[in-house]
């Protein structure tokens, strides 16, 4: 190793130091310590000291209310999955037209919702799906779509939906710019040479978008899944996990637990829980990068390849 | 062509009402600021106010202590900013012009930190803050919200100083500059739009932030941000519906000039996300 190369790689250990220090400090050691603490009945304050073994995983696996905001979880990403996908696709195939005037404006306005606060907008929302003299209710009514007012808030199943149609009106413009990145990455001369042999626009899209698309959606898929897991923010502002935990998502559930208003925090039960459906997600997302891919090889041997 | 131009208009006349109830939500906020509390629970459907109340946002303001709030989501969004953009330019540079021993594992344990099952970590990262005596401070909030690899980050300025010929380096060093003046005076100026990109980004995601300044302000109610103070706001002003919405359009507003400002930059780093 001569001289320059060494002063070299010292500058660049200098550089990185910082960061090092951070991800060490900040990210490594809360990792390695969430799966200490979840083996102690511990409270948060004071000093670790009684260890019990599996117990917290078996009180959190046996806890119906773990299992109940699971199962809402699970419900949350499912819709907001399959409806957001498909329909931003649409978004960006209209966006994505070589004719279409006025592209940026649809674009910047369909993407709002997505930088704006969630803590904000779910407590604008609150107000708009209020009961009595709230506009959503007074809008239905005017057009006689509804002759009562609805608590929406008020039912387990509505609060569900009005949840579900605020997180699919909150992701949706991001879901659609990455459809678009997609698309407007795919090669411009497979569409040439189609259009010289006479294919129209649903068959491009049959034939050429979707199956190149795949790879891409794939991404797509598993950052929408990731996106629909960390719900906090929208979930405690809107409904607040009620009514009497329809809507209690696994976040809330250990932020209870971590952080409790009873003043009695359990953090080494909430550690545990906070693994335990980790876990889940990390299996979940193994599964789906599974499904992509072997749906990715038979389209690859159905459709024209890429390469 | 024609057919085109029929298209067009086809499509406009879909989308403008589709965007319309879009954005309702921001405009409905907007103008129920703008009202009485009376006229607001009357007002029924008529979206635009009699008269202007601007008190709405003086008592927002003022007696809903936003101006504190203002503030400190100010203090702490710029705080983060520097930091997160800072770290990501070295961390950048130095993966991309230097190939020193270990660069491959480094690249590794930066993937494999954002995969693995991480479990709670706010916990831990809470007792070292509590620890670092930093605690409900100021100081304590913006280390966490800037805390973690921003792996995102970090990957575009790698790749952004790698493609950079080495010509540049070379010239520089003949004429005596060493690693540290070559990447003040010549790489750095040169990767200001990846800055750009960089600190939008952070901004708008520190800004809107909630978790983090919900659990590390807990015991310090003049410590909140906009997004904690709208949530105890609500909490403790339940019936000042208008006050809420002033309070609401003063939190959203900055984040809506910022993001129409510098949308390229933002959509850019969205898209590169997915490309990456």
């Amino acid at each position: 190793m001569n001289r320059r190369n060494k002063s070299l790689y010292s500058w660049a250990y200098l550089f990185m130091l910082p960061q090092l220090l951070m991800l060490a400090v900040f990210t490594i050691y809360p990792i390695v310590m969430s799966y200490v603490y979840s083996f102690y009945d511990w409270s948060g304050i004071g000093p670790l000291q009684q260890f019990i073994g599996w117990d917290n995983f078996y009180s959190v696996m046996t806890d119906r209310y773990f299992w109940n905001a699971y199962r809402n979880n699970l419900i949350y990403i499912g819709f907001t999955v399959l409806i957001t996908l498909p329909a931003a696709l649409l978004a960006a195939l209209l966006l994505n037209l070589a004719y279409f005037k006025g592209k940026v404006v649809y674009r910047t306005l369909l993407f709002l919702p997505v930088v704006t606060t969630t803590a904000i907008v779910g407590v604008v929302l609150k107000s708009m799906f209020g009961t009595d003299n709230a506009i959503v209710n007074l809008v239905l009514q005017q057009f006689n779509l509804i002759k009562e007012p609805i608590g929406w808030l008020s039912g387990p199943y509505t609060s569900m939906l009005v949840l579900i149609g605020a997180g699919i009106w909150k992701v949706f413009g991001m879901i659609m710019i990455y459809w678009l990145a997609g698309l407007q990455s795919l090669p411009k001369e497979i569409y040439e040479a189609a259009r010289i042999d006479g294919a129209g626009w649903w068959a491009a899209l049959r034939y050429i978008t979707i199956p190149l698309l795949l790879p891409v959606s794939a991404v797509i898929l598993l950052l929408t899944v990731m996106n629909g897991i960390h719900v906090f923010d929208l979930v405690t502002t809107l409904t607040g996990g009620g009514p009497f935990f329809a809507t209690d998502m696994v976040d809330l559930y250990i932020y209870r637990y971590a952080f409790g208003t009873g003043g009695f925090p359990q953090q080494g039960y909430a550690s545990a829980a906070g693994i335990i459906f980790g876990m889940s997600i990390f299996v979940i997302s193994l599964v789906l990068g599974a499904i992509v891919q072997l749906a990715m090889r038979r389209q690859r041997s159905i459709a024209i390849g890429k390469e | 062509m024609k057919r085109n131009r029929r298209l067009n208009r086809l499509l406009h006349l879909l989308l403008i009402p589709f965007c319309l109830i879009w954005i309702y939500p921001f405009l409905w906020m907007i103008f129920s600021s703008l009202k009485t509390n009376t006229e607001y629970i009357s007002s029924g459907l008529r979206l635009l106010p009699q008269q202007l109340q601007w008190d709405n946002y003086t008592r927002a303001w003022g007696v809903g202590q936003f101006s504190t709030y203002f503030q400190n989501s100010v203090v702490i969004t710029v705080g983060a900013v520097i930091i997160v953009t800072l770290l990501s330019i070295l961390t950048g540079y130095a993966l991309g012009r230097v190939n020193f021993p270990g660069k491959k594992a480094l690249l590794f344990l930066f993937a494999a930190v954002l995969f693995i099952p991480k479990g709670y970590t706010i916990i831990p990262v809470f007792q070292i803050i509590k620890q670092l005596g930093l605690l409900n401070t100021i100081e304590g909030v913006i280390l966490v919200e800037a805390s973690g690899v921003h792996i995102i980050f970090i990957l575009m300025f790698m790749t952004f100083y790698r493609t950079l010929p080495v010509e540049l380096t070379e010239a520089a060093e003949i004429d005596g500059a060493g690693f540290l003046r070559t990447f003040l005076q010549i790489m750095l100026p040169l990767s200001k739009p990846i800055i750009a990109t960089t600190a939008i980004m952070q901004f708008i995601f520190t800004w809107n932030s909630f978790f983090v300044p919900l659990v590390f302000t807990l015991n310090k109610p003049e410590l909140r941000t906009l997004a904690v103070g709208m949530y105890s706001f609500v909490g403790e002003y339940s019936i000042d519906y208008t006050g809420m919405a002033a309070a609401a359009v003063i939190a959203l507003l900055p984040i809506i000039i910022v993001f129409v400002a510098f949308q390229k930059y933002f959509i850019e780093g969205v898209s590169g996300s997915v490309k990456l």
